[in-house]
């Protein structure tokens, strides 16, 4: 184990780690401390300029204000119209792509795998003019219909890289032992290959669940308006708004950034486990 | 099962054959035909579609007039342009720090004392947040006359700084704002990587006497090297695709000191203030490119282990 | 997949459901606008007005973020387009009506003889001989000051721009910004050219330079820059004003911590939801700097239209005339705290009102609109940031008027 555990070393070392160890946290998330506690902090308190001091109360009525005096709740739902779509149809197709391109030896795998790799990487605003004409053209400019579809696309670069690489890590023996039987091949995928994948899903279905709740450059690109916004671009506009207004601000960024913080806590392993998929073997 | 056998029996015999035959050819292409048709439709054709736009002048509203190579000319002695692509400069090399810092966040946090797990998620956590929020935060810290960071300044100066305000100082406070999270993203990655270097080799290592720094680079990080090589890589890309931060804390200011490429691109095609459809796909053509010689790189490198790995 | 299919479903139901109710009852009108909170609830009483006197008709106002909308506008009115899109009067609206996204609404002028009760702003409504929307507000730009600050100081409310830099050094010297602004979204800043070029060259000038017909290197433009240079050069303004947002800046004034503020009418409920009132809170034409120049003034015109892509064109009409009406922009402006156009309104009893009324009735020189409105919007754009570099860079100067020159080359072809 590197470096060497603290446990063996002398007591006042132990010591001093466990003392360095929630310092050096509180640093590290100081401003996201400073941002919570700024949105319990009652207006009067900002006005009167006191910042940083003890809040004279707490006041988790800037979290009701937000909520009634905003459309943050729509945003919030259109955003989970945008990103519950997206993760069932990008999951779904990458299943598919990498099944293809994980069991079967074809010419052309490595050249269409590394399309998908490829085309994951590229800058969005190479793609912003076309897809916000092709989006306005199929009359989907402005819906949330219009950023899914664009979102499965995209995300099926990255999903198929890790799907693909997932399957490559299943054991062989048992797809041809079924192919020996005589299974159909589809049979194969269902009954064989899905059931296996389920880690994998999990884990990408977080994943993509964080990364599009997040998007906020195709949010402004693909949509205009409080009806279909999703959190991050109403953020933005309201923060046109609540200019001089820091408790709400405050509050309505917390708001924004609860369901992926609630959906990381609670599916931690498979969080970390899909980000660092390839990062222990190369 | 019952029911797929019954109409397979149904149908005729060659039929059916021809497929036992084909199916195994057949079956990748029709698991690939929904997923390829989306990805060709709304990423690789674009890519195309925008080479093309960047030859034309277009508002988005009227008539394309052709323009050769005129959208280039311009850019190239586009004074914007250049503040951008050194901005884009700054961000690649300044943002690449994360890679070290999150090692050493990672060698730190690397111990069986109790709560570890905790603390752990707990400095992991910038990065599940949107951007759009660290952006909100450090606009925050930021601000002039009350922010944390301000009143900082300002306590071990005499003045505080308004970085936001300041064309020098912009682009790095915004960097720093980026490298917040990407710090978070290598820590874990390094923290995977750690939990899986051989503890032989350490221990061997540690009878010949290595320790510390020597230790770390003769035998930790030689182990690292995939963990390294993902980080290089999301960091490369994340700097180059840098757009939330700056539209959120700056839009792109004070007077364009701290626009970068493709933030650049969006003010030219689609702001309040412009839109040069032509203009916007010329810049994302040039950074387009920029990424091509990065992603070329990652590409080769992972072609060579696939076929190292048969 | 299948949930997908289920709700697209669903959704369809409920949308024709509702399409079908609401063309057995009501015809709705679809209204985009960028109020701020205060007009939002001026103007949702006129929209209630508007659907008590027409109860056939559902006007759906969709609110947007004041900055935000500016981008907003070009997408939906290609993709999305309203009946009714709020804009402003001016250049600014040409791009929209040499492109069609605007209709000719010159029938609803003619019909309800706004010739006549909006003649004031027919010119800026004018493009091709043809109105294309209706104005229903416009507001004076000025200096807005703190009393307190100035008795404190002792200094008398300047009238020519030497007393008024004069008095900058007092303010200096007692630690107050003695002018501030917020130049975060950068258009508070042209306010203040805008003014000097105003007062230094004249409104012919002006209207030649944003219509791209005098070089920015030309030496009337240096000689505004320089009349600026008397300011931020000794440190006269706001030190971190490209960070603040124009309400921040509004907090500095309100707390005493600067003196003066070129801003339009609108920030008068900003200064007084801070606690300023009638006693604390003082407005002054912009001071005179060449005396032989006659006095303009400022004053956008904000206005309404129907884009070409409207679907209930006939409601929209109605709504416009509506709007255009003497009683209902009494009512409006009263509750926006800004100037009717129509003649037969009368104007609120308010101090800043009247004084605005005042300045802009008896104006010799003539009416700008406001640099982003002048001037086209990319044009606008870059020379905004050139006045906001010029107040942290004076030094620059050269290069920013470079920079604007070659840009206006470019741009009006």
């Amino acid at each position: 184990m590197f470096p060497r555990p603290i446990e063996h070393s002398a007591p006042p070392a132990r010591i001093a780690y466990q003392v360095a160890l929630p310092i050096a946290l509180v640093l590290w998330l100081l401003p996201l401390i400073g941002v919570a506690l700024t949105s319990v902090r009652p207006s009067g308190d900002l006005a009167a300029g006191n910042y940083f001091g003890w809040p004279s109360a707490i006041a988790f009525s800037n979290y009701a204000e937000v909520f009634q005096n905003s459309p943050i709740g729509q945003y919030i739902l259109n955003s989970f119209r945008v990103t519950i779509p997206t993760v069932i149809g990008a999951v779904a197709i990458s299943t598919m792509t990498g099944f293809a391109l994980g069991i079967y030896q074809f010419r052309s795998n490595i050249p269409i795998f590394f399309m998908f790799v490829a085309g994951n990487f590229v800058p969005f605003q190479i793609l912003m003019v076309p897809v916000r004409d092709m989006t306005v053209s199929m009359g989907l400019y402005n819906t949330t219909t219009g950023l899914v579809l664009f979102h499965i696309a995209f995300q099926s670069g990255f999903c198929t890289l890790f799907m693909r690489n997932f399957i490559r890590s299943l054991p062989r023996e048992l797809i041809e032992a079924a192919r020996v039987e005589g299974v159909a091949e589809w049979k194969i995928f269902i009954h064989i290959v899905l059931p296996l994948m389920r880690p994998a899903i999990a884990a990408l279905s977080v994943l993509v669940f964080t990364f599009i709740w997040n998007d906020y450059f195709w949010a402004t690109v693909l949509t205009t308006s409080a009806t279909t916004q999703p959190v991050t671009a109403g953020l933005y506009s309201l923060n046109g708004q609540w200019i001089a207004s820091w408790h709400l601000v405050s509050a309505g960024s917390i708001v924004a950034a609860m369901p992926p913080v609630l959906m990381f806590f609670l599916m931690q392993r498979h969080f970390i486990a899909g980000l660092t998929l390839g990062a222990t073997k190369g | 099962m019952a029911i797929a056998d019954v109409s397979i029996s149904a149908t005729p015999a060659p039929q059916r054959s021809w497929w036992r035959r084909n199916q195994q050819r057949l079956t990748p292409w029709l698991f690939l035909l929904p997923g390829m048709a989306m990805f060709l439709v709304y990423v690789i054709w674009p890519i195309f579609e925008s080479f093309w736009l960047s030859f034309y002048d277009w508002d988005g509203l009227g008539e394309k007039v052709w323009l050769g190579w005129g959208n280039y000319a311009e850019l190239f002695d586009d004074d914007a342009f250049y503040t951008s692509l050194w901005n884009n400069v700054l961000w690649l090399v300044l943002y690449l720090l994360a890679v070290p810092a999150g090692l050493a966040i990672a060698i730190f946090l690397n111990q069986n004392v109790f709560g570890i797990r905790l603390y752990k998620s707990l400095f992991f956590f910038p990065f599940v947040i949107s951007q759009v929020v660290v952006g909100l935060m450090f606009s925050w810290f930021y601000a002039p006359n009350f922010g944390l960071f301000y009143k900082l300044i300002e306590w071990l100066t005499g003045t505080g700084v308004a970085v936001l305000a300041d064309p020098e100082l912009v682009t790095y406070g915004i960097i720093a704002a980026g490298l917040w999270p990407q710090i978070a993203y290598c820590m874990i990655l390094y923290l995977t990587g750690l939990n899986n270097v051989s503890p032989d080799q350490v221990e061997a290592a540690r009878l010949d006497g290595a320790r510390g720094l020597r230790m770390l680079w003769y035998v930790i990080l030689p182990q690292l090297r995939p963990a390294t090589f993902i980080a290089v890589v999301v960091t490369v890309i994340g700097a180059l695709r840098s757009f939330d931060l700056v539209s959120i804390m700056t839009d792109g200011g004070p007077f364009g000191s701290s626009r970068v490429l493709s933030f650049y691109m969006y003010e030219q095609a689609l702001s309040e203030y412009g839109y040069r459809m032509g203009y916007g796909a010329a810049i994302a053509v040039i950074l387009f490119l920029i990424m091509m010689i990065f992603i070329s790189g990652f590409i080769w490198k992972m072609v060579r282990d696939e076929r190292e790995g048969y | 997949m299948n949930i997908v299919v289920k709700s697209a479903a669903l959704g369809l139901a409920v949308s024709t459901l509702m399409a079908s109710t609401a063309i057995a009852q009501q015809r709705t009108l679809k209204y985009y606008a960028d109020f701020d909170p205060a007009p939002l609830a001026a103007f949702e009483a006129v929209i209630a007005d508007f659907e008590a006197a027409n109860p056939d008709i559902d006007v759906v106002l969709q609110n947007f973020d004041h900055e935000g909308y500016k981008t907003a506008i070009r997408n939906f009115l290609t993709a999305d387009a309203p009946d009714l899109a709020n804009w402003y009067a001016g250049n600014r609206m040409a791009p929209f009506v040499n492109s069609g996204q605007f209709q000719d609404v010159s029938d609803v002028w003619e019909e309800h003889n706004l010739h006549e009760s909006l003649a004031s702003a027919a010119p800026s409504m004018t493009i091709d001989g043809k109105q294309w929307g209706v104005p229903y507000t416009y507001y004076q730009w000025g200096i807005y000051y703190n009393k307190s600050v100035y008795e404190q100081v002792g200094v008398d409310v300047p009238e020519t721009w030497d007393e008024f830099v004069s008095n900058c050094e007092k303010f200096k010297a007692a630690g107050i910004d003695c002018l501030t602004t917020g130049t975060k979204a950068l258009w508070p800043g042209a306010g203040i050219f805008d003014y000097l070029n105003l007062r230094t060259n004249g409104y012919e000038f002006h209207m030649a330079l944003t219509s791209g017909e005098v070089a920015w290197t030309d030496d009337r433009v240096k000689a505004t820059f320089a009349e600026w240079g008397k300011l931020v050069e000794p440190g006269y303004i706001t030190a971190n004003h490209a960070a603040l947002d124009w309400q921040d800046a509004a907090s500095l004034l309100i707390q005493g911590k600067a003196a003066n503020y070129v801003m339009g009418n609108f920030a008068v409920a900003v200064f007084k939801d801070g606690g300023m009132t009638d006693d604390t809170l003082g407005f002054m034409p912009f001071p005179t700097i060449n005396p032989d120049v006659a006095r303009a003034e400022e004053a956008p015109t904000d206005t309404v239209h129907i884009p070409a892509g409207a679907k209930n064109v006939d409601d929209a009409k109605k709504f416009l005339a509506f709007l255009a009406t003497a009683d209902v922009q009494t009512k409006l402006n009263e509750a926006l705290g800004q100037l009717p156009i129509n003649k037969d309104s009368s104007v609120a009893d308010d101090p800043f009102i009247k004084a605005g009324f005042e300045l802009l009735s008896t104006t010799p020189g003539g009416i700008a609109q406001f640099f982003d409105r002048d001037a086209p919007a990319e044009m606008a754009k870059i020379g905004m940031e050139g006045f906001q570099q010029f107040m942290v860079q004076p030094g620059q100067i050269d290069n920013i008027l470079e920079r604007l020159e070659k840009a206006r080359q470019r741009i009006y072809k």
